[in-house]
């Protein structure tokens, strides 16, 4: 599984820290989303596709190509 | 669990894309339809009053997928057909063109319908902002106009408002409200952000009721206030709410009060579910019905609907959540920040601008509000609201 984020696009709602706060963060300063871990273990994937489809901004997308 | 062979979803915005998604994440295999009166792919609407109708964004840019994506859904998109009537004991829909649909099951989310001024269809410049093609007439006209008058002192009011004055337009706002944002809000909150717009050079009529438009030779003038005030305008953006897009399921047999009316689940009949603005459910945390107008609603209660169609018994009990971005204030609202709480400031500065507050209603946290601090604001919900949000299926 291969994350990617569009800062331009993040709403800073942070819904994706509440699902997968392994893999997602906020900036202090605006709230936008830090990718921790752009390629996370299976443990975590149901976590971010979930992340991904909640995104109320649209700006994350999950690739499985590695 | 039990799951249907089709699935057919009426209406492919946010929440009927997503269930969709939902749907496929979680194994179903069938076929799968949506069915939309508009005839573009899915695209969002948060950006149409801002991004899109200041011009910084072509729309392809506020599509939801692109098409790798939505080839990989392997659904048939069934686009520029409006549903005109559900037959809910036969899961049957029929469309405009008098097709009728069948499937298994059928999801409603046709979302809302913005309200209109009597008289507003007559002369030209007047517009409403529901779809992407509102949003781009709209920016026609601002970008030859040079007086915008918004009716609405709501989200969608206040954000016309700041985009059209950051693109150089004359502005003013005019609403039945005493508050920009006091019905969301609160008078604290949206005081503030009422001096943020008049800083900005947009003037305010507040608790001004509309009287009627003028017009000259087909074309709006301006917006006549019961004061009697004539507020000079070449285009004029009517924002005063919406209502859900229900009137093509007169006669279905669902019960359609404020929105579908759902249980816990978002199912509105056997076979029949409701998803996103125009589904008003149970909400089992708040003991009452609920029916939300936001984004984030459509995509967290499109899984709790998904899940319900392939048979789970999961109610959705979300923490109400939106966000604003007017000028450079990135405003988000977490809970109930209802306009009878009390609003304490958390942390940050409130001449700054960068702060977070508080809402309480009988001593309790109903609400936090973040005002460009969004992390600590959704730390503040972790810790005061909880979490609660429809996550995988049980």
């Amino acid at each position: 599984m291969k994350i990617t984020v569009d800062e331009v696009k993040c709403c800073g709602a942070g819904q994706c820290v509440l699902i997968a706060p392994e893999v997602f963060d906020q900036r202090d300063e605006d709230g936008i989303v830090i990718l921790l871990e752009p390629e996370p273990g299976e443990d975590q994937h149901a976590l971010v596709r979930e992340a991904a489809a909640v995104c109320p901004a649209a700006a994350i997308e999950v690739s499985d190509q590695a | 669990m039990t799951s249907p062979g089709s699935v057919l979803i009426v209406g492919a915005s946010a929440a009927g894309l997503s269930t969709a998604e939902a749907l496929r994440r979680h194994g179903y295999r069938g076929r799968l339809t949506l069915l939309d009166a508009e005839p573009h792919l899915p695209y969002d609407r948060p950006p149409l009053s801002k991004q899109v109708l200041a011009g910084a964004w072509e729309p392809d840019r506020a599509r939801l997928r692109g098409q790798p994506q939505l080839d990989a859904l392997d659904a048939a998109f069934v686009l520029g057909e409006a549903a005109v009537a559900l037959d809910a004991a036969e899961c049957a829909v029929t469309t405009a063109s008098g097709r009728v649909l069948r499937a298994d099951a059928v999801v409603i989310a046709t979302g809302l319908s913005p309200c209109r001024l009597p008289g507003q269809d007559g002369p030209a410049g007047v517009h409403v902002l529901r779809s992407l093609d509102d949003a781009l007439a709209l920016r026609r006209d601002l970008t030859a106009a040079e007086r915008l008058v918004v009716v609405g002192e709501g989200v969608l009011g206040a954000e016309i408002a700041a985009t059209a004055r950051t693109m150089g337009l004359d502005v003013t706002l005019a609403g039945m409200g005493h508050t920009l944002l006091g019905d969301q809000l609160g008078e604290v909150i949206g005081a503030m952000l009422g001096r943020l717009h008049a800083e900005r050079g947009v003037r305010l009529r507040l608790g001004a009721a509309v009287d009627g438009l003028a017009e000259t030779g087909g074309r709006v003038t301006g917006v006549r206030l019961a004061t009697g005030e004539l507020l000079p305008a070449d285009t004029v953006a009517v924002a005063i709410g919406s209502r859900p897009a229900t009137g093509w399921l007169e006669g279905s047999g669902l019960t359609v009060g404020d929105g579908v009316e759902c249980d816990a689940h978002g199912r509105a009949a056997e076979g029949v579910y409701a998803v996103g603005d125009v589904a008003s459910f149970e909400h089992e945390g708040l003991g009452r019905r609920l029916r939300l107008e936001n984004r984030t609603n459509a995509t967290e209660q499109a899984q709790t609907v998904a899940a319900a169609v392939l048979g789970a018994d999961r109610p959705y009990t979300p923490i109400p959540y939106f966000w604003t971005d007017q000028y450079d204030a990135k405003i988000q609202a977490h809970g109930v920040p209802s306009p009878a709480a009390e609003v304490t400031i958390a942390e940050g500065d409130v001449a700054q601008r960068r702060f977070t507050a508080l809402y309480r209603q009988d001593g309790r946290v109903t609400g936090v509000l973040g005002w460009n601090m969004p992390k600590q604001a959704r730390l503040l919900r972790q810790q005061l609201l909880g979490t609660a949000a429809p996550l995988a299926p049980a």
